[in-house]
């Protein structure tokens, strides 16, 4: 046990006013969740609730319901994060109900999906809020029995006083210990003993999941809802003009059809509210289709669009995105990328002196890879339902950003931060897509115009078309090597549309004595913004392609050189601030090398490798190609993560499995284009995403044990793939590839 | 605007609605079957899919018009308690991630096991290529269909 004091959070586990005498709770949504309750659930629950905190209620029954602050985007925090909470508090996980929190800042800290950092961030607070009603129950039992509470121990929801034989489970207690002080200082169990973190649980949303009940945000039907839908400019570097309303409103079931803006001139805007078009045409009516319908039908005039720029406040700081005139083609782009990227770029980094080295140096190789913009295609497109009155506006859907966008969208409505509530449903994916919440922004202009609750909905094409792209990028690596085949120069030259995907600080600096970064941009009217694991998500698979190669040529195997590599990271690091350990680094592909069998050949597999470090944690991959009628199929996937502390360890092997897929396909198959501006794919028929037969037949998933807090999960296992899978590639066909998609492997020109 | 009977998940509904009407969006804005899911509209990532007279059908592209007295089932409708096999595989291989497309991939690996109840991986990877997922729970939809397949109870 470690004592610690409750200062983290505290705020969420002082009770609020109105609850001090009686501890029954107030503050929760039960009944927003009973209405798709199990039977199950249904006999389970209690006659009252008593709140211990912000994150937990114990009723009357022993039954528990503890609170999921974050947003549930697929990456199973509504499961994972109550576990911790359940830990401390020492809960009979069968006897716990888990419920979406709303957005409450008072209550929660960070209530965000993204950058892999739930339960990195949420971790202290999680096991506090645990801790802390156990400690209140047990103090309140050891007032009813009068035995000292530190003789009390607790287990699966029971508190036991072993000398005077009490007993009682945490409901018996709930009344009391509601009612009493929050400790100054809880004590934490010690990691070693830990019976639920550690241990794997099922997704507590799974048999809603499967039955079909309704809990993503599309789902949300509210008597008297209107369903809303936009038209957006077909063309990057195009804006509205004029339209023919009355060409689409005497149309069955349509009520209105008018424009929005979805910022006005001086609303203050977060990084959350990136959005390339600013005026849209609403169309409103009474359901889905007819709507559709009047979509198709609308005239809408669209005309050139000036220079144009939107400005941000990144947390303190105004950033200006610039979105130059003109329509843009992905022909210009390839050709700008690699005429800027063969020139000299902003040296971000220099360690010794790479041009001296590279003119000493026995064998040079030099490299450029390059990647398309890619859409985010979560498969529940945009939507979000709005009721806005004069004085409160309820918001219910899909969001990564809560926090942010409840900010803005108060501006925008001219509403307080309190006249806003905004609940969040189960994403169908996110992706980074729904950081951005211009479209719970849109639907809340139009409820207010309307003065009517409504659902926004996207289509698919309009999902696709509407731009926050992954950005496009490019990068050439160049690498010497003396005769003695030991790396003596590297240089890292990336850029991107409009940005650069450099890490200047990871892996291989710190190992190569001459070492230069250098990145560059190139302004564009796409809007782009992040996607699972940005910029990670092309500079991994380049360089680690780029590192295979590099490999043959110093005649090593590719295992070896990294090691080595790393073994001078370890020992003798070159410069400061490398951002990475390299004892972890190390750690994944030793790992990897041992489950996977490297060194064994098989007949007929052909195997790739890659290794990679971001959002805290470590992943190393390898994958096996067979070749079958000539068409290479992955056979197997193994992969080596190191995480830290894995809470729950399947869970986190299906994110790793689907981080696998996810990144396989977009290397393989995917890509957004462009011509004229306008996106060349609008549907699923021309844009590729992987498919079952092309997955991987197998995978393995092998976590590395330590004591570590937990890091990130989400990201991590997607970006190191794309190298493995080039890498398979070429020992399959003996074709390097250097272009996403593979599939085409040529820079995208239109 | 007319009036159609419509037999979902062993019961009888009326709508009236245009007769253009996607069957997809006769289950979630008028009878308010949201487990069925709108993805692409054409037909080409599988959330609606949906089965017409037991075969898979994908419900974002039949018109209303054309269901007659066919009968529809639903993800709310393959079993009475969530326990058809392929459901119960699901949960046993904890499927789901964001868990949107599920829906539709259950009722197309539910149809395939119907009309092949021993399917090889070739078989599994035909029939389901039609069901995209962006998580990429693949993997596990191919092994939770293997043990649906092996529990034997499927009807």
């Amino acid at each position: 046990m470690t004592l610690v004091r409750t200062t983290f959070g505290r705020r969420a586990f002082i009770k609020r006013v109105g609850l001090a005498s009686g501890g029954l709770m107030i503050g929760f949504s039960w009944l927003a969740a009973c209405k798709d309750a199990t039977p199950e659930e249904v006999v389970m629950m209690p006659d009252e609730w008593f709140e211990m905190n912000g994150f937990l209620k114990i009723g009357d029954n022993g039954m528990v319901t503890i609170m999921s602050p974050n947003p549930e985007i697929g990456q199973n925090v509504k499961t994972s994060m109550p576990m911790i909470v359940a830990e401390e508090l020492d809960a009979d996980w069968d006897k716990v109900f888990v419920e979406q929190a709303p957005l409450n800042t008072e209550l929660y800290t960070r209530q965000l999906a993204g950058g892999s950092q739930s339960i990195r961030q949420g971790w202290e607070g999680l096991r506090m809020a645990g801790a802390t009603a156990r400690h209140m129950l047990k103090e309140a039992a050891a007032n009813l029995w009068q035995v000292p509470a530190a003789e009390i121990t607790t287990a699966a929801g029971v508190l036991t006083h072993q000398a005077s034989g009490n007993s009682a489970h945490y409901g018996e207690m709930a009344s009391a210990a509601a009612t009493l002080e929050v400790p100054e200082e809880v004590e934490m169990k010690d990691i070693k003993d830990f019976s639920i973190i550690g241990t794997s649980r099922k997704n507590v949303d799974g048999k809603k999941i499967v039955t079909g009940k309704p809990l993503f945000g599309l789902d949300t039907y509210k008597e008297g809802m209107l369903v809303a839908m936009l038209v957006h400019p077909p063309a990057f570097g195009m804006r509205f003009k004029s339209m023919d309303a009355d060409s689409v409103k005497n149309m069955p079931g349509i009520k209105d059809v008018f424009t929005i803006d979805t910022y006005t001139d001086g609303t203050r805007k977060s990084f959350a509210d990136i959005a390339t078009f600013n005026k849209k045409v609403a169309i409103v009516g009474e359901t889905t289709w007819q709507v559709m319908q009047a979509k198709k039908a609308l005239a809408v005039t669209w005309e050139d669009s000036p220079d144009d720029s939107f400005e941000i406040d990144m947390f303190g700081r105004i950033m200006k995105t610039e979105y130059p005139s003109g329509k843009e083609s992905s022909q210009s782009h390839a050709l700008k990328m690699a005429e800027i990227g063969s020139k000299k770029g902003n040296v971000v980094r220099k360690d010794g002196n790479v041009d001296k080295a590279f003119k000493k140096a026995a064998k040079v190789l030099e490299r450029s890879y390059s990647c398309p913009f890619l859409a985010h295609n979560t498969m529940e497109p945009m939507n979000f339902y709005a009721n806005v009155t004069a004085d409160h506006a309820e918001l219910i859907g899909p969001i990564q950003t809560p926090e942010f966008m409840e900010q803005s969208v108060a501006a925008r409505l001219g509403l307080t931060l309190e006249q806003v509530d905004i609940q969040m449903t189960r994403m169908g994916g996110g992706f980074g897509r729904r950081l951005y919440g211009h479209f719970l922004t849109e639907a809340a202009v139009i409820s207010q115009t309307m003065q009517k609750p409504i659902k926004l909905v996207y289509t698919r094409e309009d999902d696709m078309t509407f731009g926050n792209y992954r950005p496009s990028y490019y990068v050439t690596y160049k690498a010497g090597l003396d005769e003695n085949n030991q790396l003596i120069a590297f240089q890292v030259r990336a850029g991107g549309i409009p940005e650069s995907p450099l890490f200047a600080n990871r892996f291989p600096a710190g190992a190569v004595e001459n070492y230069q970064a250098e990145d560059f941009t190139i302004k564009s009217n796409v809007s782009v913004g992040a996607w699972r694991a940005p910029r990670s998500n092309f500079i991994a698979g380049a360089e680690q392609s780029f590192l295979d190669e590099l490999a043959e040529l110093a005649e090593k195997d590719p295992i070896d050189f990294r090691l080595e590599l790393f073994d001078k990271a370890i020992k003798n690091p070159v410069g400061e601030n490398n951002d990475y350990e390299a004892e972890r680094y190390a750690g994944v592909l030793k790992l990897v090398r041992e489950k996977s069998g490297w060194g064994k050949t098989r007949e007929g597999v052909h195997r790739g490798v890659a290794a990679y470090y971001c959002h805290n944690s470590y992943v190393a991959q390898v994958l096996d190609i067979v070749n079958k009628n000539g068409v290479p199929k992955i056979e197997n996937v193994c992969s080596a993560v190191d995480c830290g502390i894995v809470v729950n360890p399947d869970a986190a092997a299906n994110m790793v499995e689907g981080g696998v897929v996810d990144g396989i396909g977009h290397a393989m198959y995917s890509s957004v284009t462009f011509k004229d501006g306008e996106p060349q794919q609008r549907n699923f028929d021309n844009y590729r995403l992987i498919r079952h037969g092309e997955a991987p037949r197998k995978q393995e998933v092998h976590f590395v044990k330590n004591d570590i807090d937990p890091t990130g999960l989400g990201e991590p296992p997607l970006p190191p793939v794309m190298g493995a899978l080039a890498n398979a590639l070429y020992k399959a066909n003996g074709k390097r590839y250097y272009h996403q998609p593979f599939m085409s492997n040529k820079p995208l020109l239109g | 605007m007319a009036t159609y009977e419509l037999k979902i998940n062993g019961n009888t509904h009326s709508v009236d609605v245009d007769p253009s009407t996607p069957i997809l969006w006769v289950l979630r804005d008028h009878l308010q079957l949201v487990g069925t899911k709108f993805g692409c509209g054409i037909s080409q990532c599988g959330a609606c899919t949906i089965h017409v007279e037991g075969n898979a059908t994908r419900s974002c592209q039949i018109p209303v018009s054309a269901i007659g007295n066919k009968k529809i089932t639903t993800i709310e409708g393959l079993s009475k308690n969530g326990d058809h096999p392929v459901q119960q595989a699901w949960l046993e291989h904890d499927v789901p991630q964001c868990g949107y497309c599920q829906a539709g991939q259950i009722m197309t690996a539910a149809a395939l096991l119907d009309s092949n109840p021993n399917p090889t991986d070739e078989d599994i990877e035909a029939t389901m290529s039609g069901n995209i997922c962006r998580c990429g729970t693949y993997t596990r939809i191919k092994a939770a269909i293997k043990t649906a397949a092996k529990s034997g109870s499927l009807s």
